[in-house]
């Protein structure tokens, strides 16, 4: 019998038996998370079943983003709602509205390598960053997972991506994301778990890894795990003082298949309207005007990002609107201390934290009827951002920084 | 068994279009209802209201986890949905609110707008047009959890039965 991928072995040590692909588990779960607009509806689907009650207090994450700040009396009445359960269940990983977004706080502050975890939103996978097999689900499986502690899961079969080289300039987590989706479409991945092994560590950072990670979900992925490697160690070591213990595939673990990304040898790309895997490259787009850009969320609130976004705004204005949301605190902190969001507010974005807000049309920038947004978030779908007849480019952050700078979609290296 | 009229959709149909984001913050079925598929034709829930079968393409449901859409198209008529492939969560969210989900390998070409599908839950086939398309069936725990119909009630059964 040959080894086990990644999956399988995080799988197997969960469900308590050797898993292969195709098995129907009932795995253990090591953290179950909701936010504010998924949180309400898993607390009450625990009333209508009579379990206000955790499998373990410990092992629950609630953060409140979505909603946050409340944009309406019904948001901050969800938001109370959930605060009157965390205190009656006694839950102490409450996250309140000043510290940031539910899969950033997971990334920073929660997840292990070869955890099960699993979250009432989709973008649960940005966990796999730390090779965490982190999902998605609806509030009744939440509910169900947060009452016993277990849920059931379909065993999905192991992809395997290599990336080798350094990435090229401006290349980042997104672009490689795009890539994905752009060379095997939202469909390909459906059913299937994907393991990234870095061959350079160190050239594929830890906010890179969220970004591709997080976007796992749109490849319809049941998963998309970053092997864990001395980055790994290096960012657990930074953001929580210890070393986490690595969790990886065995040597001879058998793939259905193999992909290798030579990241030297990419250019920035984007998702053109309505869907995540219509990628082009920028130069096939570049000058289409643009009213809005957004630089953030789970996707892209990161430190890096920022960056980035920084370097390329220096001394300049920006011709659009242009929104920058640092996903939690601890980003927008180190951002500041960094002078990058001193420089998005002298070229005239406006900025705050730990929000999702306009990555779904929530608040802070929903889009109007025929507007143009170029978006670090992860999806682009029809009225996502607000207007069905607005329409959502999606870039990492470089190209989104040249484009609120030059007003129309732009190559980074145009306006350096 | 279920019966109703087809209304067909595309490939790729997502969360955003079967109930938007704005509407997340109720989950009343009705409210739900009178939203679902709105992007792409506010008029559906009036059309679905005589009780349809939904016909979709590849990856139907993907993006958020929002049960709602499940809700949403249970609420509005629609008694199941045939497709050629569903995204993860829609799929469990569907079993776990009582809404039939059946995959059926190029289905966007053997129905056509208003034909009469018979669809059978378990076994996968779906008739139409005197032809007999077969499909994946709901088996196991998850027609344990259909058929109690949903997983809230499915939960109150197993926790009334682990502690007698």
């Amino acid at each position: 019998m040959s080894g086990q991928t990644l999956t399988e072995k995080i799988l197997s040590r969960a469900s308590g038996k050797p898993v292969t692909q195709g098995d129907v588990i009932e795995a253990s779960v090591d953290i179950v998370a909701f936010h504010d607009l998924t949180g309400y509806h898993v607390i009450e689907v625990m009333e209508k079943a009579g379990m206000v009650k955790v499998f373990d207090q410990g092992k629950i994450v609630v953060a409140f983003d979505h909603l946050a700040p409340p944009p309406d009396i019904r948001s901050a009445e969800i938001q109370g709602n959930i605060r009157k359960f965390v205190k009656d269940v006694k839950i102490p990983n409450f996250h309140d509205i000043n510290v940031g977004i539910l899969h950033e706080l997971l990334v920073e502050k929660y997840a292990q390598p070869g955890q099960v975890i699993v979250a009432a939103d989709s973008h649960t996978t940005t966990s796999g960053a730390l090779g965490a097999f982190a999902q998605g689900m609806g509030a009744s499986d939440i509910a169900a997972a947060a009452i016993t502690g277990k849920t059931w899961l379909v065993a999905p079969s192991s992809f395997k991506v290599t990336l080798e080289g350094k990435p090229a300039k401006w290349i980042s987590g997104k672009d490689v994301a795009l890539k994905l989706l752009g060379d095997f479409k939202a469909e390909y991945f459906n059913g299937k778990s994907i393991e990234v092994e870095v061959k350079d560590p160190s050239s594929f950072p830890m906010d890179y890894r969220a970004t591709a990670s997080n976007m796992g979900i749109e490849m319809n992925a049941d998963a998309l795990m970053f092997i864990p490697d001395s980055e790994t160690v290096r960012y657990v070591k930074q953001m929580r003082g210890y070393e986490p213990k690595l969790v990886t595939p065995d040597n001879d673990a058998k793939y259905e298949d193999n992909y290798t990304i030579e990241l030297d040898k990419m250019e920035p790309l984007v998702a053109a309207p309505y869907s995540v895997d219509n990628v082009k490259t920028v130069s096939e787009v570049q000058g289409t005007p643009v009213d809005q850009v957004y630089i953030g969320s789970c996707t892209n609130g990161r430190l890096s990002d920022f960056e980035v976004a920084a370097k390329i705004m220096k001394g300049k204005k920006v011709k659009s609107r242009c929104i920058a949301i640092p996903a939690s605190y601890e980003m927008f902190k180190e951002a500041l201390e960094k002078g990058y969001i001193n420089t998005l507010f002298e070229a005239g974005c406006i900025i705050t934290y730990g929000t999702c807000g306009p990555c779904l049309g929530g608040h802070f920038g929903v889009a109007g009827p025929g507007e143009v947004i170029v978006s670090t978030s992860s999806r682009n779908f029809r009225g996502r951002m607000g207007s069905n007849e607005s329409k959502t480019y999606l870039s990492g952050p470089a190209v989104a920084a040249a484009s609120a700078v030059e007003g129309k979609i732009s190559s980074p290296g145009d306006v350096m | 068994m279920v019966e109703g009229q087809a209304m067909k959709f595309g490939d790729k149909i997502d969360t955003d279009i079967i109930i938007p984001a704005r509407y997340l913050k109720y989950t009343d079925p009705k409210y739900l209802a009178e939203h679902a598929m709105e992007p792409l034709d506010p008029e559906f829930h009036k059309k679905a209201s005589k009780g349809v079968i939904l016909v979709a393409g590849k990856v139907f449901g993907m993006g958020s986890s929002r049960e709602q859409a499940a809700m949403a198209l249970k609420a509005a008529g629609v008694k199941a949905v045939v497709a050629e492939s569903f995204a993860r969560i829609f799929y469990r969210n569907a079993i776990n609110n009582g809404l039939p989900v059946i995959t059926v390998p190029n289905v966007t070409k053997e129905i056509n707008e208003g034909d009469m599908v018979t669809v059978n839950v378990e076994t996968g086939e779906v008739k139409v047009n005197g032809k007999v398309l077969k499909g994946k069936g709901i088996t196991g725990m998850a027609l344990e959890i259909l058929n109690t119909g949903s997983l809230i009630d499915y939960l109150k059964r197993v926790s009334v039965k682990s502690t007698n």
